[in-house]
This record gives C-alpha cells, structure tokens and sequence, in this order.
C-alpha cells in the first residue's frame, strides 16, 4: 500500500517561466509589453529624428493662423482671412452634413428596398434584389464619380433656362432648376413675426406630444382608444396655421431666377455636394435593405402565426409582434452603416466637396506642411466621431438585447 | 322498398384547376397581380425596366469599337457608346504601365492566381495545395522580376527554420516555446547572414531573372488584384490573431488588440492611405524610403485584419460557451482546442462576415487611385484628360464597373455555397 504523496515541491527554475501554465501567461505578456513599447519607442524616435532633419517642430499654432484659400460651401460664415481652425471647423461641419442627410435618405431608401424585396411580387423582389447587388458589388467611388459626371454632364446648363422658348424648364411650378452648375431651391425668407410662427409650431408639437400619453394613458385605463393620429396631426396643423395667417404670412418662398448666365437666390446645393450625399445614400441603402430583410427574416415565422392566432391584423402583426423584434436585430448594424457612411464621406475629394478631410487634411495640410499635426487632428475627429456611436451601440445592446444566463 | 336509381360505380376524375390558379395565368396572379397594390407595381417596374432597356439596349448594341476618338464617334453617330476608347486603352485599364512587352507576366500571374485558389476553394483539389504555397513567391518574382534566387531564398530560409524547430522538437526538447525562439533565431541568422552570400553564390552558378519593373508602373486590374489578393490573405490570419487576442484573458495582449482594432475601425481607410504615402516617412528611421505598392498593401492588410477580427468575434461569442468547457474538459491544451474545435465551428459561422470583409477590401482597392496610384478609377481619369477621349464617361466607368461587380458578386456566390456545403444542421 502507498499513501498518496504530494508532489515534490520543486524549486523555481528559469526554464518554468516558459513551460509552467502558472508563469507562461505572465511572462508572455511581459514579452509582448517590452516588445510593444521598444516599437513604440522606436517610432517616437524616428520621427523627432526625422522631424529635427527637416526642422521642423510640432505645434497646433497653425490653427490660428490665416488659412487664405475660400471654400465655396459652407454651413459658418468664413472667408478666406479666416484662420486654419476655422476651415477645419467648415469642414468638419460639411462632413457632418453629408453624413446627415445621406444616413437619412439611405435609411428611407434601404427600408423602402428591404421591405419591397420581400415582396410577394416576383418582378418587384428582382428588381430589388438587382439594386441591392448592383450597389454593393461596386465601388463606392466609382459611384460617386458615376453621379458626379450624371449630374454635371445630362442637366442643361443655365443658359438653356434662357430665352422666349428655353431648351429646358424649371421643376415643380417654377420653383427648382436643376443645372449642370447645381440644384436651386426655393428658400425660406424669414420676416417680421416669423419667430411667433415657429413658437406656436413648437408649442403645438409638445401639445401633441402630451395628448398622445393621454390618449394612451386612458387606453391602459378604459380600454378604449381615441383616434390619436388625425387629432394631433389637427393639433399640430390648424394652430400653426392661424398664426400664420394672422401676422400676415411672416414666412416666404423666395425663388431662385436668372440672372445673366446663372441663378441668382433661393438655397443654392453644389452639383458635389448631391453627387457625394446621393452617391454615399444609395450605396449605402443597399447594406440597409439587406439588414432590414435580415432582421425581418430573422423573425420566427411562428410569432407572425402566433399572432394571427390571437386575432390581431396584418399591420398590427407588423407593428406590434415582427419590429420590435426585428428592430433589436437591425439597429446595431444599421448604426455602424452610418458610421461607414461617415467615414466614407472622406471620399469627397473625387468630386471636389470640402470636407474636413479636404480642408483640414488636404489644403491646410499642402500649405502648412503641417501633416503629422493634421492628420492627427483628421484622425481623432474621426476617431471620436466613431467611439462616440460605437458606445452608443453598445449602450442600445446593454438596454435592449434578450438577457441570457 | 325503394329502389336507388343510380349509384356512381366510378370515381368522377378530378376537374381541372380553375384556369386563373395554374399555367402561366396562375403564375401571374400569383405573383404579380395578387392585389391592386401588387398590380400598381408591376406595372411601375416594367414601365421602368422597359424605359432602361429602351434607352441602354440601342446605346450598347449599336456602339462603336473601331473609331480613333471620340470626336470620330460622335461624327459617326452621337447617340450610341463609344466603345472604342476599351479598344484603344484596354491594355492600360488591365496593366497600367506595365512595359508591352512584359504582359505576358502579369497575365501569366493571373492564371496561376487561379490555379492557386482552386485547392483552397474546393477541397477535393487539396492535394495541390503545394502550389497555393510556392504561389506567393512565383507571383512576386513574375510580377517585379530580378533575380529567382532572391525570391526563392525566402522559402529556403523558412523551410530550413521550419526544419530546425522540427527537429528540436522530436529529438532535444519538450517545450514549443523554447523551440520557436530558438528556430526563429536560427532563420535571422540565416536571412542576416547566409543568405546574401547564398543569393551571390546561386546567382553566378545558375543566373535566373527577369527583367525588373518598378512599382509605379503597376496599374490597372493589375493593381487592383495585387492589393486585394494580398491583403485577403494576409489578413485572414491577423484577423484570427487579433480575435483571439480580444478575447484573451491576458490584460496586456487584450488592451493591444483592442486598442488596434477600435484605431482602424474608428478612421477611414482613405487617411491610412495618406499615412502610408505622406507620413510613413516620418516613422521610418532617416532615409528610409520602402515601396509605395508594399506600404498600401501593408495599410490595406491591417485595415481589412480589423473589420476581420470583429467579423471572426461575432463568430466566436456566437459558438456556446459549453463548446470551450468541453474541449477545456477533454484536457486539451488552448492552441489545440482553439484548432480543432473552436475556430472549425466560428468560422464556419462567420463566413458571411468573412466574404463581406473580403469583397469590401477588393473595392476599397479603387481608394489608392486618391493617393494617385494608377488603379482603374485613376486611370480613367488619365484617359479622360486625353485629348482624343476627353468627355467619355460612361463607357469606361460602365466597363470597370462590371469587372469589380464580376469578381465581387463571384466571391458573394461562392460565400454562398460555401454556406450550403458547410450547413451541418437541419
């Protein structure tokens, strides 16, 4: 008979930092860490060695120095005395803009193509399915490029507006005119009492707003349901429009005209500015359609079934059992199609658009030779651009995902 | 008692359907005319599909190839394409700058980039997986020319380091780890001492080269296919890498990883580009000055290992935590468990994300035509500003399109298949 023994205590050899588990994850990471900073440090190196070579320094005095180059769209006043910081600043704002109404049309875009998609209808589902193919297996450059020659190339020039019998007209009872210059719009003209209108509307927005959660508040409690969409959009319309009337019309249209060879007034949008929103929005529509079939597929069918069992309709099968559902697996996704959005819109330089990446880190950079600072300056606006909207997924899966073990 | 007057000794054979519920009728009602909203769309598509075709099939059909410049074709015929401008250039749409004479490099590179990827695509040709390893260096020879030895001498150095750590392993130690630093020492040896000899050597006995061509004058199709296949394969395995490492339980390998995935993640590719071709210069010791075609397909690879390594994690949280206790609980160790049961199975279920990463790094290949490399996108523009094509638009642009659209829809079927073969339930 032998007792069970424990094993020898053996003595710390050099060899078991590699071999015993209990050292080896220790000792790796302290490897990799030596490893990891000696690179770094060689990188620090190089580059004040570089940088001392070339005379140069690092400083963001730059910023505040006169930028002396015009940028023809811009949301801020700013001309060419204005300072670098300031062109960033338009050109961060431009990014922002195309970001933001190019992630509202693709939303609108994508959900309209997903839904269709699944269409019973077989011509409609391939029709669908040949946009969404067609847009993602393309280049998004190569749209851009693409729009950019459709718009400036098929629209007629504004002389064609010209004359007793013009080669071409303007849209919508005279009110838009597409060019090969650009698109104008009509543009609203702000007078005396307009501030009124706006509040009124305000005001009216949060009484509607206020009737809904009473309205639903006694649905909870009676059971019955008032018929709260045409009251609050009546909430909304006829307050507004009273004001309106009666501080005599405050709000204008003030419409884009000829003048000599080209518009004069109204809201004036850059043939770059479309192509690269239009551009960006259609490729990016076609990710959405995709996620939002998925994420309407992902649906079990018995839930739809389930449902139906329960007596409920078509459209409240839709709205109250498959979205909410299907909105949990196509929100994250949908967002970081917008953050590709965004980042995309870097792109701006093949039609010409000025955005941050074309101010900050295109002209400022050439002309003050200033490209460590600029790209660092480019690369943490985009960086915090995305971790902003990545935490925010990440709060939306904390909140809302199905909570397992 | 009554007597029945007739009873039915046969069966009636069934009536045929209702005209409007099969046949070509029922197909229509099913599908297109099963309401009037359904109707309303139909007709708007093919109100729209006819008005496209209308307008493209004339414009395509009736084009000219043979014209000299686009001022021929529109003299000839302003309403038709103008193919010719593909005639004319598409030598350089396919290889750039690439001298006339050496095309038969890049094309032969090609054909064997092909050969190369049928034992990787389909498994019952996996006995030819040899080729797919030598495929690398034969590309790179062919492609930049020089000296076969300097080419081949890389693969001689790391079978011979391959062949040291084997043998310490089966004859003089036990640790993996020892035997990896050792046998990597043993190969920067080799490359640091022996091989530039060896290359002098080789060369005078058996001299082998092919005329060298310089980077900048890659271009076209071409490029696009250097810097897309390379950095495909090259960052398949830093995704797995930097994935695994996410999800390392060692703080100091997680924070790196994380932190490289959320930098690459968080910028566009377009301002790592610019970091490649302006910047690099800065970080490199002084007087360095590497090839332009190496630092964006460095740029490009670490890019595409990043969205990797978030695609290869949705695969992993996907698999069950049991899958990890199990392998855990039969006593394999980590590297074994994460080959043979974890990775098998994340793979498999990230495969789509896998093909996305890839079709969108091939399309992000066209972003290297901003720093003015001579990719299809920026070679139309070159074209454009000839005098004899300048205004052509969208022949060139619809040709190019089609051969991005071509591969990429390519990879998407494959992933697709790939999906169906691999589908072990249901």
């Amino acid at each position: 008979m032998s007792s069970p023994t424990l094993p020898p205590s053996e003595s710390f050899k050099f060899s078991m930092l590699l071999s015993d588990t209990r050292y080896r994850g220790m000792s790796l990471q302290v490897i990799t860490f030596i490893i990891f900073m000696a690179v770094f440090f060689w990188l620090v190196d190089n580059t004040i060695k570089n940088l001392a070579l070339l005379d140069k320094d690092v400083s963001f005095n730059f910023l505040s120095l006169r930028a002396g180059y015009d940028i023809n769209q811009r949301l801020i006043p700013y001309t060419s005395d204005s300072t670098h910081g300031m062109a960033a600043l338009v050109g961060i704002l431009n990014t922002l803009l195309v970001a933001f109404v190019g992630c509202i049309i693709a939303t609108v875009l994508g959900l309209f193509v997903g839904i269709l998609r699944l269409s019973k209808n077989w011509i409609v589902a391939k029709l669908m399915s040949a946009y969404i193919e067609g847009f993602r297996n393309v280049p998004v450059l190569l749209w851009i490029v693409m729009v950019f020659a459709l718009l400036t190339e098929f629209t007629p020039a504004p002389r064609a507006f010209k004359g007793a019998e013009p080669e071409a007209s303007m849209l919508f009872f005279e009110s838009i005119a597409i060019t090969n210059r650009g698109t104008y719009f009509p543009a609203p003209v702000l007078a005396e009492g307009a501030y009124w209108l706006l509040l009124c509307f305000g005001l009216s927005i949060v009484a509607s707003i206020y009737f809904i959660r009473y309205a639903n508040k006694q649905k909870k409690v009676t059971g019955k349901s008032l018929p709260t969409f045409w009251i609050s959009v009546a909430v909304i319309i006829f307050p507004t429009l009273i004001v309106f009337f009666a501080m005599g019309q405050p709000v204008s249209l003030e419409y884009p005209y000829l003048k000599g060879f080209n518009f004069k007034d109204g809201i004036h949008l850059r043939n770059s500015f479309l192509a690269l929103t239009l551009a960006l929005a259609f490729y990016t529509s076609a990710f959405i359609a995709e996620i939002v079939r998925a994420g309407i597929m992902a649906v079990s069918k018995g839930q739809s079934e389930a449902a139906a069992s329960l007596g409920l309709r078509p459209n409240k099968i839709m709205s109250l059992i498959i979205l909410p559902q299907a909105l949990r697996i196509i929100v994250p996704p949908l967002i970081s199609n917008y953050l590709n959005l965004t980042k995309n819109s870097s792109l701006a330089i093949a039609v010409g658009y000025m955005d941050v990446r074309g101010t900050l880190g295109g002209i400022t950079l050439n002309q003050t030779g200033r490209e460590l600072e600029s790209m660092l300056l480019l690369m943490g606006f985009y960086l915090a651009v995305s971790l902003l909207i990545s935490s925010f997924i990440n709060y939306f899966n904390r909140s809302f995902q199905i909570v397992v073990r | 008692m009554t007597k029945i007057a007739f009873v039915r000794k046969k069966e009636i054979p069934p009536s045929a359907p209702p005209i409007t519920t099969v046949g070509l009728i029922g197909w229509l009602r099913q599908n297109l005319f099963s309401s009037w909203l359904n109707s309303i769309l139909t007709v708007l598509s093919v109100y729209f599909i006819v008005i496209m075709l209308w307008d493209f099939i004339p414009w395509a059909y009736g084009g000219h190839w043979n014209t000299k410049s686009l001022r021929e074709c529109l003299d000839l015929d302003p309403d038709v394409a103008c193919f010719s401008v593909l005639t004319a250039r598409w030598k350089q749409l396919l290889f750039g700058l690439y001298p006339a004479e050496e095309y038969w490099r890049p094309t032969l590179t090609f054909i064997f980039l092909l050969l190369a990827i049928v034992p990787i695509l389909f498994p019952k040709f996996f006995r030819f997986f040899w080729f797919s390893i030598i495929y690398p260096g034969l590309a790179v020879w062919l492609l930049w020319g020089g000296s076969f030895w300097s080419i081949s001498i890389v693969y001689i150095g790391l079978t011979l380091g391959a062949l040291f750590f084997l043998t310490l392993i089966r004859r003089y130690l036990k640790n993996y780890m020892i035997a990896a630093i050792l046998a990597s020492l043993f190969t920067a040896v080799f490359f640091f001492l022996i091989s530039n000899p060896l290359v002098g050597f080789l060369n005078a006995i058996l001299p082998i080269s092919l005329p060298f061509v310089e980077s900048l004058k890659m271009g076209g199709f071409t490029l696009s296919l250097i810097v897309g296949v390379t950095g495909i394969v090259a960052s398949f395995p830093i995704g797995i890498l930097l994935a695994l490492g996410r999800q390392s339980n060692l703080p100091v390998i997680k924070m790196i990883c994380v932190g490289f995935i959320e930098f690459i993640r968080g910028v566009p590719l377009i301002t790592l580009l610019f970091v490649a071709s302006v910047l690099l210069n800065y970080f490199l010791p002084p007087g360095t000055n590497f090839d332009i075609v190496l630092r964006v397909v460095i740029m490009v690879t670490l890019f595409s290992a990043a969205y990797m390594a978030e695609v290869i994690r949705g695969g992993l949280a996907g698999l069950p935590l049991g899958q990890h206790e199990a392998s855990a609980s039969l006593g394999l160790t980590y590297w074994q468990s994460q080959r043979l049961i974890i990775m098998p199975q994340a793979l498999k279920i990230s495969i789509p994300g896998i093909v996305n990463t890839f079709i969108g790094l091939f399309k992000d290949t066209t972003l290297v035509s901003i720093i003015s490399l001579r990719d299809p996108v920026g070679l139309a523009s070159t074209i454009r500003a000839d005098q004899k094509w300048n205004g052509i638009y969208w022949e060139l642009y619809v040709a190019i399109g089609l051969m991005f659209f071509i591969f990429c829809w390519g990879m998407s079927q494959y992933s697709q298949y790939l999906e169906r073969k691999l589908k072990t339930d249901k």
